[in-house]
């Protein structure tokens, strides 16, 4: 998922036709003119509640805005820095709304949410006072449902003119762009009108080969978890120190589960994948230890990832690595004896059993 | 009998024959038994892969050989244009094992397979598996035992755990479904659980569930209302951190949703035996049937 900013957002927004407030991306205070108006200055980074911790000021000159941007680039955003700030003017808003076009899991289509009670997350606001309604992609936003929306948040005939505009916007935006969530919040009802005061928009990581121009990012990540996705593995950092290899989605959460139903504390997701290159388990088995602590765990079921290939990367990442902590294989499934045998010629054991396997691991780590 | 796999000998073609992954799968679903009339690659008509015939476009394979599903492991890119040409070539089941197929597009494609009478299966799935029938997939050969049990599953490996602990206890599947890991699948759990609750051959029902979405939650409803053969369920990640993707594109709790715990919680509800180990599964389903 890449998380977009409010400036590259906002200017996806002008390209929509979605009314967006006059605004400037400064770094510098030198890229910061004279005015001699009410304005606002916002940190532009990727973290939620960056106005309760500071990064969102009201200026009304070019020292105060100065001397904001200074004090805002000292604050800590979770662990990240605001480089780039938004300047833009500060209007006087009677209403704040809430609206987006996101996929919703339950009927696998898209749907809009709105409410009147903009401003704040989404998900406080009750049920009663959301308006949800899936648009079908084979044919797009419909006027009735314009229609329908300007009245459940009670818009005179102008704002619904504007609300029509912004919803057509919102869900072009969510179409071609592969977004997940095209978010306006607050959508900010002032006296020039509907303005979008803030953007969200998410990217599919899956469909970002057709957006080249899209930036990857990687916030919120673990630096390990970084080096992975660059790999195209798939890491998800835990608390732990059990490290934990699997083959799949599914048998790697299930394992992470037993292991910690059984007492012990998993360091990791890993999922393997399906592979036939011992290089790969190598790779993968370097990657895990460097969340190990006591114990590694590589539990496969063999399919397209064959047991005697992971024993052969295996024993060669062994040999290699000479870890501290201990290994325990657990392997199944297609070549497993010829895998049982390389691993036990070079007096590594394995387990067929997956709970005395988990059992053998958590015993292991408390020792 | 079994679901949506029930004819044996049904002919199925292999969109993507040519790569790695597609002609090795091509050959173990012959091995198991699968009817593989032909490939499908463009550009490589005329060829063939193992002693499969490879076509240019699906509709001259349907056409040479009759083709009524397809198996796709082209790449994602390419993926949802081959799944658009086997519908326009007038087949019926497009099981999709490629992973990575942006739901923007999945989203499309099932409402286009709707409207032209198609069903896909997956993507990111390991397929279906109607044992003694056919695999379209990519599930493992030697897990399987003729036997009452269903399962639909969110997952791949996982699967293959849960269904050989099942063989191994004696038991047997009938039809074994894998959906998929994705957000937007084309047959979904709700649906599969309601055609086992229809399936005469299958006397139990095990639902393999993981975080993410609602379609636990559904199903538990369904289950509640119309069902009344013995389930047992699995949910992966009890204790996966919220915000983050569990590989799966599905697998992720957003704010407090999707959680293991609301799954359980749910079929617990729906009288469903919710299992804490896949070990448990067998035992379980044991006791169901007997006091059935």
């Amino acid at each position: 998922m890449v998380d977009l900013l409010e400036y590259e957002g906002k200017t996806i927004f002008k390209q929509y036709g979605i009314p967006v407030p006059k605004f400037l991306v400064v770094s510098d205070e030198k890229d910061i003119p004279d005015f001699n108006e009410k304005m606002v200055i916002k940190a532009q980074v990727p973290t939620g509640g960056r106005g309760k911790r500071g990064g969102v000021r009201i200026v009304n000159n070019k020292e105060e805005a100065i001397k904001a941007m200074k004090e805002i680039k000292n604050i800590d955003f979770d662990g990240y820095r605001a480089e780039k700030f938004i300047l833009e003017k500060a209007y006087n808003v009677r209403k704040e709304l809430y609206i987006s076009v996101t996929l919703d899991r339950s009927s696998e289509m898209p749907v809009v949410l709105a409410s009147a009670e903009g401003g704040v997350d989404i998900n406080s606001v009750p049920q009663e006072k959301i308006y949800k309604k899936p648009i079908n992609p084979f044919v797009g936003v419909t006027e009735y449902l314009k229609r329908e929306l300007s009245k459940f948040l009670n818009l005179t005939p102008e704002q619904a003119q504007e609300m029509g505009k912004i919803l057509s916007g919102l869900y072009n935006i969510y179409d071609r762009l592969d977004a997940s969530l095209a978010e306006i919040n607050p959508l900010g009802l002032t006296d020039n009108g509907l303005i979008a005061l803030d953007s969200k928009i998410t990217i599919e990581d899956d469909a970002l080969f057709r957006h080249k121009d899209i930036p990857v990012r990687y916030f919120g990540l673990d630096e390990i978890e970084i080096e992975a996705k660059k790999k195209g593995l798939s890491f998800v950092k835990l608390e732990g120190d059990i490290g934990i290899i699997a083959n799949g989605a599914g048998l790697n959460m299930a394992t992470i589960d037993l292991i910690a139903q059984a007492g012990g504390k998993p360091a990791n997701f890993f999922d393997l994948g399906g592979t036939d290159d011992p290089e790969k388990v190598i790779q993968a088995i370097e990657l895990a230890s460097k969340v190990t602590n006591k114990v590694l765990f590589i539990n496969i079921f063999g399919g397209v990832t064959r047991c005697d290939t992971v024993a052969r990367g295996v024993v060669q990442a062994i040999n290699e690595l000479k870890p501290k902590f201990k290994l325990v294989v657990r392997i199944r499934g297609a070549n497993e004896e010829e895998g049982r045998k390389i691993l036990l010629e070079n007096k590594i054991e394995s387990m067929l059993n997956l709970d005395e396997a988990v059992e053998r691991v958590v015993k292991l780590a408390g020792e | 009998m079994a679901i949506i796999v029930t004819e044996k000998g049904l002919p199925v073609i292999v969109q993507g024959i040519t790569g790695h992954q597609g002609s090795f799968h091509a050959s173990q679903m012959k091995a198991f038994g699968t009817n593989i009339v032909g490939g499908v690659t463009p550009g490589k008509g005329g060829t063939s892969v193992n002693g499969i015939p490879v076509f240019d476009s699906v509709k001259d394979a349907v056409k040479e050989t009759g083709a009524k599903a397809s198996v796709v492991f082209v790449p994602a890119p390419y993926a949802p244009d081959a799944v658009i040409e086997a519908i326009d070539s007038g087949i019926k089941l497009i099981v999709i094992i490629t992973e990575h197929i942006p739901f923007h597009d999945m989203t499309k494609l099932k409402l286009y397979a709707k409207l032209m009478g198609a069903r896909i299966v997956g993507p990111n799935g390991p397929g279906i598996t109607s044992v003694g029938i056919a695999k379209l997939g990519i599930m493992p050969n030697s897990i399987f035992k003729p036997g009452p049990i269903g399962v639909v599953s969110r997952s791949g490996t996982l699967t293959y755990e849960i269904v050989n602990t099942i063989s191994e206890a004696g038991l047997g599947e009938t039809t074994v479904i894998g959906i998929g890991g994705d957000q937007v699948v084309g047959t979904t759990m709700q649906e599969v659980v309601r055609m086992f609750q229809q399936d005469e051959s299958t006397k139990a029902i095990v639902v393999v569930g993981e975080i993410g979405g609602t379609a636990e939650e559904e199903t538990a409803e369904i289950i509640k209302k119309e069902v009344n053969k013995p389930v047992v369920a699995f949910i992966a990640g009890r204790y996966a951190p919220p915000g983050k993707r569990m590989g799966h594109a599905g697998a992720i709790i957003t704010g407090n949703k999707g959680t293991a715990q609301s799954k359980i919680n749910a079929f617990q509800e729906a009288g469903v035996k919710v299992a804490s180990r896949p070990s448990e599964i067998p035992i379980f389903l044991r006791q169901k049937l007997q006091s059935h």
